[in-house]
């Protein structure tokens, strides 16, 4: 029977080609706009490690010395909170995380130098966030602790000065000094850069940057404030650094810190530790406000808001052109089946059911679904292609995935079944001989 | 024309009405919201930086000793300056759609009590302003002694200029001259208002793209590597471009930063492109709209014309004239339409206060919904046209035969 039905919509479709393919068309651009969208937001506001997430926290104390109570802890921290929280190694693994641009030049090389971004930070940082390694490994906590003149790399670096080749044991100036490489990285593309992410709650929306790519070139975290003294920014200060650049001990906050945690008896016993760590800054009057927070990496990316407000913008309005062209497909589907209240009678007069009715009008608008997704599909790839051509940090990332691959298909299957159902009701509903007096 | 059939015949049709003007309110409201965003972002692209864009380049190096910045600057400015075409070259911290440099919070007392707003130091030396074109509209320019050595971040004390919409943001109604910045330790003290200055970076504060202080100073350690190049309008695309390959042999010690060393146009281009884009897609989304409620309204009608093809026959029987079927369809039309309309004008300020809460946009203005509601209506009529002349043309001897 379903063969049958198949066929009678073809033949049905083919009758009325130009208000087929208006039907197809109107589903195709719905779909296509809501699918580009939506593939962008859910690209954009995915997992970035799934598996691991939940055990890894962003912890924030409050050393700016605000009047009123802030709504917020402060986004990253002071030099010595920093040094205080990630030497008691009550998590277990911790990394303090600062970032710098920095002079690269490649010993011995011809090519003019380079100004890059650098992390500075410390061993844990790579098991923590299971960075892949192409060639070498990360360094040791020993490096850590030796301020060991050594780097790691990204492959795009590595690709750009040694060919994509082994680099490991070459060397690298980063300004003045000479640190060996230990590793290179894989591509490795986390979306958004989650572990740089902060401060979004004051960006109203303009979130973008926090899509860019990681740093080119990552060093211990000591042995990078002292290769580069002298050019590390401040997030904020609550008064003018006596050093500008050097920042260990100024009145500025800057440095972040990560940790994780693996289980939740210990996750209440950090939490308590951040708390007491706040509660005894504040008695001793370092700090102003006992405000604190450790935030699991997913609850930290929603405080943040990270999804740029366009986008979020764009899938409202790409949903509100769906139920538009929705609209206008059930019109159209009305006045096509009601124009053939005349076949059904016959049909129904003939010993069809009313169900029979309802079902091959809905396998029609099935049809037209399902061409509608095919020809919808293109339309997300062109619009895909179209996003990769934006100026935003993440343009590059904007690929239709296999799950959004097969959500466009049932989208375009499912709006359409839900705009030929009314539609199919109302034809079922023709009365077998009323319409045979007029034939 | 009497309304009361037509009204008998969309009662016959609450589906398909309701639908088209469930079709039409959407379209209206993401219409109207569509065009204030536009708006929006097109009123935030007509930034006025108060400097003379079409003249004006600027070079930023990075990655050089602050022990060697003095003989740097020395290098790259007589450099600069023996380009043919150049008319000026100067070291300034920043300028508008470069990188941010001097952005501070500042208040109006010693003791920091007051906030003035969160603002940029433009630190320029002598010749700067008159290079970037500033325009002094009140008070007077800094004169050569006013000049100091820029210390680590500004001078200590100084002699500054503010922006019109600074001042009034600071002291609204009273004259700024002679008033006193606070910045920690260090004092400004206000000499003169330019008209316009814009900041370097994106502005945070809604309003505070204009809020910026002009303090004279000396090129020194902390004040080296950007510069601003002025030329005729007509050179200044070649002028850069000689300028960006003199830099490799005149400063080999630093890293040019390529894309903020650019014409201010480039730069302005590259600041608002995000903004041009977003502008595109909305005007894409509202051509589609408009063409597939059009589409909607033409088969709707359509299918209506045919189904009445016997009613119309006998109308004209009975002696209605073929002007009377064609206003039937227009009115009928038109009542839909403003339907559709009535539902969308709620439907956009649902839309609008709930983007208020996400968005820095202002409620949407009443102005954007007559457009919106005007544009509607012309096009529910011009949709319809096909299908009620079609209507018109129906011949009175339909009457006569069976369906």
């Amino acid at each position: 029977m379903f063969g049958y039905y198949v066929e009678l919509a073809v033949r049905s479709l083919k009758r009325n080609p130009v208000l087929t393919a208006l039907m197809v068309l109107a589903i195709a651009v719905g779909i296509g706009t809501s699918m580009t969208t939506l593939t962008v937001m859910h690209l954009l506001s995915g997992d970035p490690l799934p598996g691991k997430s939940d055990r890894l926290f962003y912890v924030q104390v409050t050393p700016y010395p605000s009047d009123k109570v802030p709504a917020h802890a402060n986004a990253v921290m002071d030099y010595r909170s920093a040094m205080d929280l990630w030497g008691a190694k009550r998590a277990d693994r911790q990394a303090l995380l600062v970032g710098s641009s920095i002079r690269l030049h490649v010993p011995g090389s011809t090519a003019p130098p380079l100004l890059l971004e650098m992390l500075s930070t410390h061993a844990d940082f790579f098991s923590m966030f299971d960075v892949p390694f192409q060639y070498g490994s990360a360094w040791t906590p020993d490096d850590d602790e030796r301020h060991a003149r050594v780097a790691v790399i990204t492959a795009d670096l590595n690709n750009k000065l040694f060919r994509g080749e082994n680099s490991v044991g070459k060397t690298l100036r980063l300004r003045d000094s000479d640190v060996r490489i230990v590793g290179v990285l894989k591509p490795w593309r986390p979306s958004p850069l989650f572990y740089n992410v902060t401060g979004g709650w004051m960006a109203a929306g303009d979130t973008a940057d926090f899509y860019g790519k990681s740093e080119d070139v990552m060093t211990p975290f000591q042995a990078g404030l002292e290769i580069n003294d002298g050019n590390f920014s401040q997030f904020t200060c609550w008064h003018l650094p006596p050093n500008p650049g050097h920042l260990q001990d100024s009145p500025c906050i800057w440095v972040k810190l990560w940790v994780q945690v693996d289980d939740s008896a210990k996750v209440a016993a950090y939490r308590r530790f951040v708390a007491d760590y706040s509660a005894q800054q504040k008695a001793q009057g370092r700090f102003r406000q006992d405000v604190s927070a450790v935030s699991s990496l997913m609850d930290w990316l929603t405080i943040n808001q990270v999804v740029p407000g366009d986008v979020r913008l764009q899938v409202w309005l790409a949903f509100a052109f769906l139920a538009i062209c929705l609209c206008n497909t059930v019109g159209l589907l009305l006045a096509k089946f009601l124009r053939r209240g005349g076949d059904f009678s016959v049909r129904r007069a003939l010993g069809a059911t009313r169900g029979a009715v309802v079902t091959q009008c809905l396998v029609e608008s099935g049809v037209i679904g399902l061409a509608g997704g095919f020809v919808g599909l293109l339309f997300t790839l062109a619009g895909l292609w179209l996003v990769r051509r934006q100026p935003v940090p993440y343009a590059d990332l904007a690929h239709l995935d296999i799950p959004m691959f097969l959500v466009t298909l049932l989208l375009a299957v499912a709006t359409s079944l839900l705009a030929g159902a009314v539609p199919a009701l109302r034809a079922g509903r023709v009365a077998p001989g009323l319409q045979l007096k007029t034939l | 024309m009497r309304m009361h059939p037509i009204f008998a015949a969309l009662r016959h049709h609450r589906l398909a009405t309701t639908l088209i003007v469930l079709q039409i309110a959407l379209a209206c409201a993401v219409m109207c919201n569509a065009c204030s965003l536009i708006a929006a972002r097109w009123h935030a692209t007509q930034l006025v930086t108060g400097i003379d864009e079409a003249s004006l380049g600027t070079l930023y190096l990075d990655g050089f000793e602050p022990g060697r910045a003095n003989d740097l600057n020395a290098r790259v400015l007589e450099g600069l300056r023996a380009i043919p075409g150049v008319t000026a070259a100067n070291v300034i911290n920043t300028v508008p759609f470069s990188h941010g440099s001097g952005t501070v919070g500042v208040t109006l007392d010693p003791e920091h009590q007051r906030e003035g707003g969160v603002v940029d130091v433009y630190l320029g030396t002598p010749g700067t302003l008159q290079t970037l074109g500033i325009r002094i509209v009140e008070g007077h320019a800094p004169t050569p002694d006013d000049y100091r050595p820029a210390g680590e971040f500004f001078p200590a004390q100084a002699n500054v200029l503010v922006t019109r919409s600074a001042a009034n943001h600071m002291w609204p109604g009273e004259s700024p001259l002679g008033k006193a910045i606070y910045i920690d330790k260090t004092i400004f003290r206000v000499i003169g208002v330019m008209e316009h200055l814009a900041i370097a970076r994106s502005p945070e504060t809604p309003g505070g793209e204009d809020w910026s202080i002009f303090a004279p100073a000396l090129p020194g350690p902390t004040l080296a590597g950007t510069y601003v190049i002025r030329a005729k309008p007509g050179d200044i695309d070649a002028v850069m471009h000689k300028a960006r390959e003199a830099i490799a042999t005149l400063a080999p010690d630093a890293v040019l930063i390529r894309d903020k060393s650019a014409t201010l146009q480039e730069l302005r281009t590259a600041r608002f492109a995000n903004d041009k884009a977003m502008i595109g897609i909305l005007l894409g989304i509202i051509v589609a709209l408009l063409l597939v409620t059009a589409l909607g309204i033409v088969g709707l009608a359509s299918f209506w014309v045919a189904r009445r093809r016997k009613q119309i026959g006998i109308r004209r029987a009975i002696g209605a004239t073929r002007r009377d079927i064609l206003h039937y369809f227009q009115i009928e039309n038109f009542f839909i339409v403003s339907l559709g309309i009535g539902a969308g004008v709620v439907l956009a300020y649902a839309a609008s206060l709930t983007l208020m809460l996400y968005h820095e946009v202002p409620l949407l203005p009443p102005w954007y919904v007559a457009l919106g509601a005007g544009t509607l209506w012309l096009l529910g009529q011009l949709a319809v046209l096909g299908p009620a002349l079609r209507a018109a043309a129906v011949p009175p001897v339909v009457a006569t035969r069976a369906a």
